[in-house]
């Protein structure tokens, strides 16, 4: 057991009041924002809870959850098993490791928009070699137009963009699985399933619940790629969540409904983040017992 | 054995072709780019690379970007060093939901806070300043830096501390001297995970600023919209967007694999 | 602080947070909670029983503005109640 000693708020406190100044000033704002018609800087109506009525009733507001949770859930049902799988067929050492590594990361460390600016180069039929490839196969791809090609390409530019995070995360899980247990799965003879299901899987657990943690928290508040590539259309097929509450915010400056909405999405994410956070603790505690 | 590298290797190229595409493009010019379609440049040109690295609005964002990431990698890690510490080391009254609370913050949407955001540091008077976009980014660069450190503090044994104690050093100088170079590669790996986040964020970036500190990524948005398609630009600038972020991982390519195998992250 | 638009209703409520911040943190080192199982399917401490209160009150407010016309009164009422449960039996 650690010992209880609450001289270490000392320590922790520098970290408290940073993160205070820029996150609990905004919230207190946000909220007054919120009940408030505000018309101009002197001009100010309480509202009570209207804003909240309306957004909470406005149809777009809808489509744009809707298309934000299949767009979560469709990315992370691809990116995690894939992500396994990189992670599985890495070499453990040497510099072909080092190598695949390295190409893998990559688009970790590209900018949100500058990845938005590939896919718009690389999708277009006329001067890009996806847009041009597809076209060559004979589909009518573009997405500019058409909504499903559009929603696809940003699809497969989160998968591109996300996927090497749950790769380096797996393969880290998988590095600390000691030799001897695949030495005992050998004698046992266990076969390839087995030896993943009950060695691989159970050490990865962990690394994967943040994983999926990160990944879900980042594509629920997706802002930039499909901002780059179309500016949420066409029509609103790529308009998600941020881009929504953006929109709404910065360019038609409705302060009321925009702060009514974070707030909504605020609480979104607080339950969201509670149910993985309580996950992960059940999991490491589970760790340390067996 | 075979197989297994052949879907990696297929992977690795779905991962590489976008961005050897652009790279591809910032070495033609416009007229190639538009005119012919060619796997790879035939008139081979740097005019791209020479226009981004003699204008000063384009070299600037460059600058700008590196100060504000500079500076917040440095004062993420620097706070979260002793507050990770507290962690993995003691329980205190409301550890447990300080910590949720941090981790919130690492997952609340930048967009909820872009107003307040705009309006408290213009009210502080630093709007467009990097330490502005700097502060901002540390709203989720602190509590991942405290999350990662805070693993590898626990693989730490502690019998280390109560040895280093019964020695007499001092906290400060047992901090700094003893356990800072045990965890060096967590410091590693934190200084790359919030090198990569704020690189790459771009809405705060571009709220926050207007002209002096304004971030390449934001210098880049605005030139799609107004000087129509200059492709060959676009794709340079991104190019050498990439750059940085390569160099970086270059340097912890050792250690991302066994660091996040010993923090928690 | 103008900038920041306050209005007595939110102000009331911030400090209301504030003030259950403090009690409970008092309330903490007079006498420790000690962890249970309740209804809740997680062991829970005080501080945690608040949030998850506090948390489900919000989404009960929100969806009685959300989906009724009637008085946000009564909204606030059965989030109350229901913040009283949870902090209860959770």
């Amino acid at each position: 057991m650690k010992p209880i000693n609450n001289k270490a708020w000392l320590l922790v406190l520098p970290v408290v009041l940073c993160v205070a100044f820029s996150a609990v000033i905004p919230l207190m704002t946000v909220v007054n924002y919120s009940v408030q018609d505000i018309l101009s800087p002197e001009q100010k109506v309480f509202v009570g809870t209207e804003w909240f009525k309306t957004v909470l009733r406005d149809p777009e507001l809808h489509g744009a959850l809707l298309r934000q949770i299949i767009f979560s859930a469709t990315v992370l049902a691809i990116e995690i098993p894939l992500g396994i799988m990189l992670a599985l067929a890495l070499p453990a050492a040497g510099w072909r490791s080092s190598l695949a590594l390295v190409l893998l990361a990559m688009p970790l460390l590209i900018p949100q928009n500058v990845v938005g600016t590939i896919w718009q180069i690389y999708g277009r039929t006329d001067i890009g070699l996806g847009g041009v490839a597809l076209h060559a196969l004979g589909t009518e791809y573009n997405y500019a137009s058409n909504s499903l090609h559009a929603w696809l390409t940003v699809v497969v530019m989160d998968v591109w963009h996300w996927t090497p995070l749950i790769a380096l995360l797996a393969f880290a899980g998988l590095r600390a699985i000691p030799e001897a247990y695949y030495q005992a799965a050998r004698i046992d003879g266990a076969s390839r399933w087995a030896v993943f299901r009950y060695i691989q899987l159970p050490k990865m657990r962990g690394v994967l619940l943040i994983g999926l943690l990160l990944r879900f928290m980042d594509s629920f508040m997706i802002y930039t790629e499909p901002f780059v590539l179309t500016g949420g259309g066409p029509g609103n097929a790529t308009t998600f969540l941020s881009q929504y509450l953006t929109q709404k915010a910065v360019g038609q400056f409705d302060l009321g409904p925009a702060a009514a909405f974070s707030l909504v999405y605020f609480l979104i994410i607080l339950l969201a983040c509670f149910v993985f956070y309580t996950l992960l603790q059940q999991s490491q505690s589970a760790d340390q017992k067996g | 054995m075979k197989k297994r590298y052949f879907g990696l290797v297929l992977y690795l190229v779905f991962a590489i072709l976008p961005i050897y595409w652009m790279l591809n493009m910032s070495l033609k010019t416009n007229e190639e780019i538009t005119g012919v379609f060619s796997l790879w440049p035939h008139q081979l040109t740097f005019a791209n690379f020479r226009t981004i690295l003699t204008d000063p609005a384009w070299y600037g964002g460059y600058i700008n970007s590196l100060i504000y990431v500079g500076i917040n990698t440095v004062l993420s890690v620097a706070v979260a060093l002793p507050a990770a510490y507290a962690f993995s080391r003691y329980q205190f009254l409301g550890d447990k939901h300080l910590f949720f609370w941090l981790l919130t913050n690492r997952m609340s949407p930048p967009a909820v806070f872009l107003l307040p955001f705009f309006q408290l540091y213009s009210s502080v008077g630093l709007f467009d300043t990097h330490i502005a976009v700097a502060m901002a980014h540390m709203l989720f660069n602190v509590p991942l830096a405290v999350w990662i450190l805070e693993g590898f503090m626990s693989g730490i044994p502690r019998e280390i501390d109560e040895t280093a104690y019964i020695d007499g050093y001092s906290f400060p100088r047992f901090f700094l001297r003893i356990f800072i170079p045990l965890i060096g590669a967590g410091i590693g790996v934190t200084a790359f995970f919030c090198f990569m986040f704020s690189w790459v964020e771009l809405l705060l970036a571009r709220t926050l600023t207007s002209v002096n500190a304004k971030p390449i990524v934001a210098i880049m948005t605005r030139t799609v919209s107004a000087a129509g398609m200059d492709w060959g630009v676009l794709a340079a600038a991104g190019v050498l967007t990439i750059v940085p972020g390569a160099l970086v991982i270059w340097f912890v390519r050792n250690y991302i694999a066994k660091g996040f195998a010993m923090g928690r992250v | 602080m103008e900038w920041m638009a306050w209005t007595p209703t939110v102000a009331y409520f911030f400090s209301a947070v504030g003030v259950m911040l403090l009690g409970m943190t008092i309330w903490q080192i007079v006498s420790p909670s000690i962890p249970r199982r309740g209804f809740l399917p997680l062991v829970t401490t005080r501080g945690d029983r608040l949030f998850l209160g506090l948390l489900s009150a919000a989404y009960i407010s929100l969806a009685w503005t959300g989906l009724t016309d009637m008085n946000q009164w009564y909204g606030t009422a059965i989030a109350f109640t229901v913040l009283l449960i949870v902090m209860r039996w959770g």
